[in-house]
């Protein structure tokens, strides 16, 4: 009888915030919102360590406040989210530590894939984007199975990015780039079209006539699912990029809260959304002039 | 040696802030640009009373170990600065000034942090002075912002061979007037065998663009079957992209005033695991402090480069 008062209880109390929430909502979309917001969580284990916790325990509590922060994004209809869970160079960590990681993540997926709530509820897609080469088959094939157990969904969109860095993924994209433009030559020059390849090399005359542009690139870019994020939020107070998005993010606006990333909350992506809705005007300039 | 007579008119251009409207607006003085104003030279202060910072002649001081300020640790510096020079048009905004005073007090802050990293031992300084970006500006603007480059660099460059600098340009310089790209180019072969600093102005500079123009090259190499595309990797591509002029390409320190919080397309790929510090101050303000602040800033950073902090 009592825990049936006590799930009634936390059911309301839920629903009261989810209420509170739909209302800041309304607010904040009297200004722009941003379509994408991009994650590094950054912190998982300095918080174990904070909290006393055990090894793992970290990575769990940092989960959570993922599914967390999914929610608040698809509530406040951010249509695209990404996040950094693994970067390639995380591979050179201790094997034990990269192996349990791993295993966390796998496990992650698969329960995405078992009717996650948050997930159903708001229809999402799910992407995974890295370097699948680099992932255990094990990984891999959870991976295949979370994108197409959603690949019907379109309501919005998460990127999950592991085995990942950018320049993995730029190198990638030139690798193809190149393959695909040689195939091209290969078919001109053989059917003696003499096309030549004089507007090959953009110096800046010839840039109308130059066979690969930013669009031939971006095209094979892994994150090509998605457009540039309008926010990069990183948390545990440091300020780099570490090889997370470095070309899509030419004109997004970083910000990192001090707090580690199991420490996030909806106040931080709230100011982070103010301070996007302060540089508006200038992004959207940006955008239009590209 | 400098003398009373020397103007400081080091003057490139500047990356600017354009959060708000980029047009001036209708009460600014439009610069002229037939001449200096005479407000700015070191002997007298603009017509309001306001001071500009760093009005005497600046020589390059040779590199002196036991010259860093304290709280550096010397072993920590960082040997790659970048910054992005925002802010000049606001402060000029702010004192009520034309925007072409906001860029002649933006090359003095210049000058002082090229003799700064000369003083304390960085080996390479890149300076965002114009993006690809920018040309969308009023032409008015941007004519006389090359014309403030073209002399400032003039004025500059014995003061800059003497201090040992080697200046460097990156970006696509095809669309400045051809007497600039001479000089670039003339001051770039003059100053070549300098050691002390290593200045690249990035001008007319996109990182996007940067990545695309090795992308060509490498297709080039595809294409004259000199390597096959599953050859490609970062090395490869590194050689390839503009900073490759340089023994240290990747930034260790980017930093960017004014307050903005973003990259704006200027190096990324460089940028992987290069420290991003902000601040409110504007460029022109910029000085000794406030790189102290941001060297410090870095030095109790943990880079880890993706691995683990022991």
């Amino acid at each position: 009888m009592e825990s049936k008062i006590c799930n009634l209880a936390t059911q309301f109390f839920e629903d009261l915030k989810s209420f509170l929430r739909r209302c800041l909502f309304f607010i904040l979309s009297v200004g722009p919102m941003p379509k994408h917001i991009a994650f590094i969580m950054d912190g998982n284990r300095r918080y174990a360590k904070k909290q006393n916790l055990e090894e793992g325990a970290g990575h769990k509590e940092g989960y959570s406040a993922l599914m967390n922060m999914l929610r608040y994004c698809y509530e406040f209809e951010v249509k695209y989210v990404t996040v950094y869970a693994f970067s390639i160079e995380n591979f050179k960590r201790r094997p034990e530590e990269v192996q349990s990681t791993m295993q966390l993540i796998q496990e992650k997926i698969e329960s995405l894939i078992e009717g996650e709530y948050v997930l159903s509820q708001y229809g999402v897609r799910v992407y995974v984007i890295g370097n699948f080469e680099l992932l255990s088959n094990s990984v891999k094939l959870a991976a295949k199975r979370a994108m197409d157990a959603t690949a019907d969904n379109s309501k919005a969109v998460l990127s999950i990015c592991i085995a990942y860095t950018s320049t993995d993924e730029i190198i990638h994209a030139i690798e193809k780039t190149c393959e695909e433009k040689s195939e091209e030559f290969r078919v001109l020059d053989s059917s003696g079209a003499g096309y030549g390849l004089i507007g090959l090399r953009c110096n800046g005359k010839n840039k109308g006539k130059s066979l690969i542009d930013v669009e031939d690139i971006e095209k094979h870019m892994r994150m090509a699912v998605a457009p540039d994020p309008d926010i990069i939020i990183r948390t545990s107070g440091e300020t780099r990029l570490s090889n997370f998005l470095l070309w899509q993010s030419a004109s997004s606006l970083l910000y990192s809260p001090n707090e580690l990333w199991p420490e996030i909350g909806l106040r931080h992506l709230v100011q982070a959304i103010l301070a996007f809705q302060r540089n508006f005007s200038y992004l959207k300039m940006r955008r239009e002039q590209n | 040696m400098a003398a009373s007579s020397f103007q400081i008119h080091l003057s490139p251009l500047k990356h600017q802030r354009f959060l708000h409207a980029p047009e001036l607006s209708p009460n600014t003085r439009r610069p002229s640009f037939s001449f200096i104003p005479k407000a700015f030279t070191e002997t007298e202060p603009p017509g309001n009373g306001v001071s500009i910072n760093g009005l005497l002649p600046v020589h390059y001081a040779e590199e002196d170990p036991s010259s860093l300020p304290s709280g550096l640790r010397e072993e920590s510096m960082p040997r790659h600065v970048a910054v992005i020079m925002d802010g000049n048009r606001r402060w000029a905004r702010m004192r009520g000034l034309p925007a072409g005073s906001g860029y002649e007090a933006g090359a003095r802050a210049l000058r002082r942090v090229v003799d700064l990293c000369c003083k304390w031992g960085i080996r390479v300084l890149t300076v965002f002075a114009f993006s690809s970006d920018n040309w969308v500006r009023p032409k008015m603007e941007t004519d006389f912002l090359m014309g403030l480059f073209d002399r400032g660099l003039r004025n500059e460059l014995q003061h800059l061979i003497r201090g040992k600098v080697h200046i460097s340009v990156i970006g696509d310089c095809t669309k400045l007037s051809k007497p600039l790209q001479v000089l670039l180019s003339e001051a770039a072969e003059t100053t070549k065998n300098n050691s002390q600093l290593h200045l690249i102005l990035a001008v007319n500079y996109s990182g996007q663009n940067d990545l695309v123009q090795a992308c060509q090259n490498i297709a080039q190499k595809v294409k004259d079957s000199l390597i096959e595309p599953e050859d490609i990797n970062k090395f490869l591509l590194e050689r390839e992209l503009e900073t490759n002029c340089t023994e240290f390409p990747n930034p260790d320190l980017l930093i960017r005033t004014s307050g903005e919080l973003r990259i704006s397309n200027f190096l990324l790929w460089q940028l992987a695991y290069t420290e991003l510090y902000f601040t409110n101050s504007l460029w022109p303000d910029f000085g000794e402090d406030e790189f102290v602040k941001a060297l410090l800033s870095f030095q109790q950073r943990q880079r880890r480069y993706g691995g683990r902090s022991s």
